[in-house]
């Protein structure tokens, strides 16, 4: 039901209204839990570690972004042999065409 | 629905300025068809260029006959979306290809789109350049690193479930192309990457064929910072509107 529920908010939301929606309810959960009253509070170093959870994240996404870019760039295939080909089939090209009657 | 044979390809070929590569792709068209076995037309729409375009394209007409190329010129540049508008209402084939008219695109992909196509019965076929032994020719690591970085963030922020959204190698049945027309309101490479998307989000399915792009030009025409504005300033307004 949870994840039909998730399909439906995708669906009528923009991706905008998606990362809204998800950064609120995280920001909540993490407001709430990190700032609870004295009654409330989870043990120590829970706290400790939770309250810079948010930019620990940012860092960890802001590293994995430049990982995965980068190594996409270092594998993006350079087509030597595509080129060499269309030149090939350039020249056969406007071999033919003449032969046809084309006028370049 | 009838046999594949029964299958017409309508390839639209915006021009402009494009009288040393039209006849070359017009020719690697017609023989890539023929060697398939496909039906085919090929819709050229030149927007008035300067350079003779026109007068080459009529060449190519008498050589391979008023049934396979078919010109519909325009007086004036007037943009990627409203040619394809203008090519589809001529077109006769159940499927179209789109695809650049300067060589950057092999027609020798077609026919390994319509495989992927039949293979899945795909809406549409996406020639992708970031995945399997896809690729590019003639960019040096500037480009490529705009090219992957600005991949990445339409990856984060769209989830568009394509690898290469600013690709314009593709092949569309007629109907889909025909409904996404009618929604699709930018410019440029936007175009594109907003074709991509309302496709998923009207529920069509999209098959991707790994594609080389060969630039020969990039040399003279710079991805310059205006294009980059305008290309995030697009891709934040998918982000908000879609």
């Amino acid at each position: 039901v949870r994840f039909s529920l998730l399909l439906s908010f995708q669906a009528a939301m923009t991706k905008l209204g998606q990362w809204l929606c998800g950064l609120a309810l995280l920001g909540s959960a993490w407001a709430a839990l990190a700032l609870a009253p004295p009654g409330l509070q989870l043990p120590a170093p829970f706290r400790q570690a939770l309250l810079p959870l948010p930019i620990y994240l940012l860092v960890t996404f802001g590293c994995y972004s430049l990982a995965t870019v980068g190594y996409r760039l270092a594998t993006f295939n350079d087509c030597q042999e595509a080129a060499a080909e269309l030149q090939e089939h350039i020249s056969a090209a406007r071999t033919d065409l003449r032969r046809r009657g084309l006028r370049f | 629905m009838a046999a594949g044979s029964a299958d017409k390809f309508s390839v639209l070929l915006p021009t402009y300025n494009e009288r040393e590569n039209l006849p070359l792709v017009v020719w690697l068209l017609a023989r890539t068809f023929q060697e398939s076995g496909n039906n085919y037309e090929i819709i050229i729409i030149d927007d008035g260029s300067p350079d003779g375009t026109q007068e080459i394209a009529e060449q190519l007409e008498k050589i391979y006959g008023s049934d396979k190329i078919l010109l519909r010129p325009r007086a004036r540049k007037l943009g990627l979306g409203t040619a394809y508008i203008h090519g589809m209402k001529h077109a006769t084939g159940n499927f179209i290809v789109i695809m650049d008219a300067d060589l950057s695109h092999h027609p020798k992909f077609i026919p390994e789109f319509i495989r992927k196509q039949k293979e899945g019965n795909f809406d549409i076929v996406s020639g992708t350049r970031y995945k399997g032994n896809g690729g590019v020719y003639g960019w040096d690591l500037k480009r490529k690193l705009i090219s992957r970085g600005a991949n990445f963030l339409t990856q984060v922020l769209l989830r568009p479930g394509a690898s290469d959204l600013t690709g314009s190698f593709r092949l569309y049945r007629k109907e889909v192309l025909q409904k996404l027309m009618d929604k699709c309101v930018s410019k440029g490479y936007v175009f594109q990457m907003e074709m991509i998307v309302r496709a998923r989000q009207l529920g069509f399915t999209i098959g991707e064929v790994p594609i080389s792009f060969v630039d020969r030009v990039y040399g003279e025409s710079k991805l310059g910072g205006n294009e980059i504005v305008s290309f995030l300033k697009g891709l934040l307004t998918l982000f908000a509107t879609t």
